[in-house]
């Protein structure tokens, strides 16, 4: 009685712990210190599942979760910074697997016992968003990976077929209730992961970190409804906790493209396309703005006596950091002077860019800090921004009440000239428009990151 | 057993209003970060998995509750040690 009240106890001390490293996550002051606050609570919670209960089969469940550790600390520790992404992902995506599996278990455990009606329908929701999550996930890694392309993969009909598998899932879910047999559980389950894979593979890399959030939410619930099942309020609470608040960082991170959650996940079928005249689907201002061709513009880079080059997500979507290292080059066989000026959190990822251009061979010294090289932009003939857009948005430094009003930015607005290239006239990550872009002593072009360099680069050669 | 449910439901309703509130306010920049915490935070279906295999007493729940618990352990270790590493990127750097 005792014992299991004790377990109770520190069930609860766990769950505060997760709630109190989510609310660390979000100022970078205490990210780290939250973290690890959830970790203890974690080793807390496992520790405590073995106290009180009479455990079988504890060989399997030593190797298990020996494997687990085995594969799980190099495969998170030896991944590429750039490659972070998708290794959350993957991550998210044995988290789904498992609390399908877990549920699976249960039931068949029970199928010939009564078994409330509110748990079979705690097992079926679990199992499907489970599944969903799992396979989803894989495709989201894949993607990621490059293994497979990350460019939206659409057919003829598309939306139709993934309507009728969700219909078919739903079905399904009735059909098990009704019939409580596992085979026909597993057969749903099946279903579910097909629906994982055909729901991810229309969207595009770009909006993956989306989709990885959504799916991360789904895994939430996905626990939460394994809580139900097992009667554990400890996997309610932190399972509901991730559902809750993915949920809402999902609409954050979609917010903060500038589009609608509808639009990321349907978006490829619209066929959401940027024409290059300049005419922006976001943001919905219609002011002009000066873009030229890049020959236009290679002759300007190559007649600067000093050129910063300020790289952003766009540049790393692109992989363009090779091309940006020949426009370097040639740039400066002209005689241009070339820095680069990396802001702490250009690309979404911190580092991001350091290791992109270092893979390239950039020389370290020419990489510059925020605070090193923001003195020399007014000395600067041409800022060129290579897919960066809120680290650059003079709002962060003049606007009050912007969203990112306070951030440091990169004062590339105090150059004589700015070059963005940009892919499209789409609001950066924080989803608010640049001023900067109307100033007239700014020049867009649009298109691929890579793309726009390598003209740059035969531009600038023939200048 | 109603009553049961109905504790339960309780909890899951007010998770869901602390889920909401405690991240009302994330800068962009750590957006990537808590994606991966929370990620790490539902690693929790590793208590679940190994209460499955404790009490599996067929070869099915075995097999069904050793990959549980295995993949679950992986959501946990990778989701907090990945989350650390970019946590990392956010040390001042040091002055040479």
């Amino acid at each position: 009685m005792s014992l299991s009240t004790g377990v109770n106890v520190a069930y609860l001390f766990a769950a505060v712990c997760f709630i109190l490293a989510l609310k660390g996550l979000t100022s970078p002051k205490t990210a780290r210190y939250g973290n690890g606050l959830g970790a203890f609570g974690m080793v807390v919670a496992v520790v405590m599942t073995f106290v009180n209960r009479h455990v079988e089969n504890l060989d399997l469940i030593v190797i298990a979760l020996a494997c687990g550790v085995v594969v799980g600390i190099p495969a998170a520790r030896m991944v590429k910074m750039t490659a972070m992404p998708q290794m959350v992902a993957a991550f998210n995506g044995v988290g789904g697997g498992a609390a399908a599996l877990v549920d699976i278990a249960d039931f068949s455990k029970h199928t010939h016992v009564g078994v409330a009606e509110w748990v079979q329908v705690a097992v079926v929701f679990g199992v499907i968003v489970g599944c969903i999550s799992f396979s989803g996930s894989i495709i989201a890694f894949l993607k990621l990976q490059e293994v497979m392309t990350g460019t939206p993969i659409t057919y003829k009909g598309q939306q139709a077929v993934n309507a009728l598998v969700g219909v078919a899932i739903l079905a399904l879910g009735g059909m098990v209730l009704a019939t409580t047999s596992s085979p026909d559980l597993a057969i749903m389950a099946g279903v579910a992961l097909l629906f994982g894979v055909a729901f991810v593979l229309p969207i595009g890399g770009a909006d993956m970190p989306v989709v990885i959030s959504l799916l991360n939410s789904f895994t939430g619930l996905a626990v939460a409804a394994s809580g139900f099942v097992l009667n554990n309020v400890l996997l309610i609470v932190a399972g509901t906790l991730v559902g809750a608040s993915g949920t809402l960082l999902t609409r954050m991170m979609s917010q903060a493209m500038g589009r609608s959650l509808a639009n990321v996940l349907f978006g490829a079928f619209g066929k959401v396309q940027v024409s290059s005249t300049g005419t922006g689907t976001g943001g919905g201002e219609d002011r002009p703005v000066r873009s030229a061709s890049a020959q236009d513009i290679g002759t300007m880079l190559a007649y600067a006596q000093k050129v910063i080059i300020v790289p952003g997500y766009g540049l790393a979507v692109a992989q363009a950091q090779h091309t940006v290292k020949e426009l370097a080059d040639a740039l400066t066989s002209k005689g241009v002077e070339i820095d680069y000026a990396i802001h702490p959190v250009a690309g979404r990822m911190p580092g991001h860019m350091n290791v992109l251009l270092a893979e390239a061979d950039v020389p370290y010294d020419q990489l510059k800090e925020m605070d090193e090289i923001n003195p020399e932009f007014p000395s600067t003939d041409v800022a060129l921004v290579v897919g960066a857009n809120d680290v650059v948005n003079p709002a962060a430094r003049d606007m009050q009440g912007s969203p990112i009003y306070g951030m440091p930015i990169l004062d590339v607005d105090r150059a004589h000239q700015v070059v963005f290239l940009k892919r499209s006239m789409r609001p950066g990550f924080a989803g608010i428009d640049n001023e900067l872009f109307y100033d007239p002593k700014v020049t867009l072009l649009f298109g691929d990151a890579k793309d726009s360099l390598s003209k740059l680069v035969s531009a600038v050669k023939s200048a | 057993m109603t009553g049961g449910v109905l504790g339960l439901v309780t909890v899951f309703v007010l998770a869901v209003f602390v889920g909401f509130e405690v991240i009302s306010k994330v800068p962009s920049i750590l957006h990537t970060p808590l994606m991966s915490g929370t990620n790490a935070v539902h690693g929790i279906i590793l208590v679940g998995s190994i209460i499955i295999l404790a009490g599996a007493n067929s070869t099915t729940q075995q097999v069904l509750g050793t990959a549980a618990v295995f993949l679950a352990t992986l959501n946990v270790i990778g989701g907090f040690a990945v989350t650390d590493r970019m946590l990392e990127m956010f040390k001042p750097k040091k002055k040479q």
